[in-house]
């Protein structure tokens, strides 16, 4: 046993010479390849967070002007706000187009992290001024067509089914309390239709299976909205301040 | 199977008396038909998502028994049966699991569904270079790995578990992308199996290796710490990585300072008590790194 291992040494004394040289030397060399793509990789998220926070900066001022409409005189004004909040979405395309162009091909989800966030405010955004405008779902291909995206993975950077399904839930949200805000200004019909697009909306996701994920969460919250909703037709129907079915359907 | 869960998902509404308001809605509003479009696709993601992960699941054990199997090599009389075997299993790995892996990701962005296969892909990582190291004595580079994980529709007919369920993949190449991040982080894991490569050649009478791999470690070691605070991941790596440095160099202390006078049988023993309660530190390093 003990020459055995003698030999063994022997033998592999040089080639461990050798080697032990060429080991580190390799080492080094991977790793320097491996700090280049590194400093590649946070140079180009930096580019992309400075992009997404470019947006933020135009989505937010949507927002504070788009939920004008819950003031007291704003869901009078609802067809001027929504004229204004429109054209807004122009800047946003140019932008989201060239947030695209930082992005590497098939590499969307690499990256989706820092824009996930504005991406689903700006879903929302496109929901909620559809709403406001004709009282209908907005579908996926026109929130994508709206901030400049394309729709399919396939095509290049696109709408994330998530972030879409997201936009709908805080629509859902923002749509409970525009109800509450109705009533407060007299509109009494309203809260009986957001109630049937809410419910509707509710029947939609239920059809989903969702993973214990973060969408799932929000989810989980729509419940609360749509009871809210029909707590406020409850009211008004107990109070007798429920209109007949027609006034209900004129918008 | 997807189908029978739908039902069920109904069969729970109608306990909410939902139900028939739901029926009527149901085929009629355009709402309920693009959701029903949105509910096969999320499927069909997380179907997909669950194929890999169990897969995943699979390159680990796998990759792990090839790390049990590569620490027999030291001191064995059959070095070269036991890598050849080593490398057979890796091989089988890459056949059995990650070829479907490679044709599930194939077409899509795999970084949708990195995190279903990161941690086997790791271990299958830290194998590999473990392998590489025994036999070559150096690192294998990420561009040798990848061609591993690359595919043709010729590597079929080679591999004896042949995937004929799936369908030939259309001309050219199907690969399991390696992140080079992935990479890195299985070198890291590496550390941890060539400290135990170390104190175990000692007890084989192998005074070589402690230096060898000190070397390589603390060269590694230097090139983590220049990387510096990038990810957690690699934080956490380093950390682990400095640990098991220095158990190597409180061997290789030993080894020069008294490895003359003692026996080499009684060496080992030495050595164990030297890097400072080395056998509570070893359990610590494997919680460690095994906390997902």
């Amino acid at each position: 046993m003990h020459v055995h291992n003698d030999h063994i040494n022997k033998q592999s004394y040089y080639l461990f010479k050798l080697t032990r040289l060429m080991a580190t030397e390799g080492v080094k060399e991977i790793f320097q390849d491996f700090q280049v793509y590194l400093e590649h990789e946070q140079k180009l998220r930096e580019d992309i967070r400075q992009a997404v926070q470019n947006i933020e900066q135009n989505a937010r001022e949507m927002m504070t002007l788009l939920l004008s409409v819950h003031q007291q005189d704003g869901i009078k004004q609802t067809p001027s706000i929504c004229q204004s909040v429109s054209p807004m979405f122009h800047v946003i395309q140019e932008k989201m187009r060239s947030l695209a162009e930082l992005v590497p091909a098939n590499q969307y989800y690499r990256f989706n992290d820092i824009w996930r966030f504005v991406v689903q405010r700006l879903a929302f955004l496109a929901a909620f001024l559809t709403y406001l405008q004709s009282e209908t779902l907005i579908s996926r291909t026109t929130v994508a067509t709206m901030i400049g995206v394309e729709v399919n993975r396939e095509d290049g950077f696109h709408l994330d089914l998530d972030d879409y399904l997201q936009g709908l839930l805080q629509l859902a949200s923002e749509l409970s309390r525009l109800a509450v805000n109705a009533v407060t200004a007299g509109d009494y019909a309203r809260p009986i239709r957001i109630a049937r697009f809410v419910g509707d909306l509710d029947a939609g996701f239920r059809l989903l299976n969702l993973k214990n994920d973060s969408l799932r969460k929000r989810f989980d919250g729509l419940k609360y909205d749509l009871k809210k909703v029909e707590e406020i037709v409850y009211d008004l129907t107990i109070r007798g301040l429920k209109p007949n079915e027609t006034a209900v359907q004129s918008i | 199977m997807a189908d029978e869960k739908r039902k069920h998902h109904f069969d729970k509404r109608d306990r909410r008396g939902k139900r028939k308001s739901e029926e009527k809605v149901d085929e009629s509003s355009p709402v309920i038909a693009a959701f029903r479009g949105y509910q096969q696709e999320l499927d069909e993601r997380y179907d997909r998502y669950e194929r890999i992960i169990k897969l995943s699941r699979d390159v680990t054990i796998e990759s792990k028994r090839t790390i049990f199997l590569l620490h027999r090599v030291i001191g064995s009389e059959d070095r070269e049966g036991l890598l050849q075997q080593a490398i057979d299993k890796l091989s089988e790995i890459e056949a059995s699991k990650f070829r479907p892996i490679a044709e599930e990701l194939k077409d899509e962005d795999i970084y949708q569904f990195i995190r279903a296969y990161t941690s086997g892909l790791q271990e299958y990582i830290e194998a590999l270079t473990f392998y590489n190291f025994l036999k070559n004595c150096g690192l294998i580079k990420l561009e040798d790995v990848q061609k591993r994980l690359t595919f043709t529709a010729a590597d079929d007919s080679n591999s004896d578990e042949t995937q004929q369920k799936t369908q030939a993949p259309v001309d050219g190449h199907i690969h399991v992308v390696i992140p080079p991040i992935e990479y890195i982080l299985g070198v890291a894991d590496l550390t941890g199996e060539l400290m135990r490569l170390t104190l175990n050649s000692v007890g084989k009478g192998d005074f070589e290796t402690p230096y060898k791999v000190c070397d390589f470690m603390r060269c590694m070691h230097a090139a983590f710490v220049t990387m510096g605070s990038m990810s957690r991941d690699v934080v956490r790596k380093t950390t682990v990585l400095k640990q098991s440095l220095q158990k190597v160099e409180n061997a290789c202390y030993t080894l020069k300072v008294r490895g003359s006078e003692i026996p080499k049988h009684m060496l080992i023993n030495v050595l164990t008590c030297a890097s400072s309660g080395n056998i509570p530190g070893y359990a610590d390093e494997e919680s460690v790194e095994d906390d997902p």
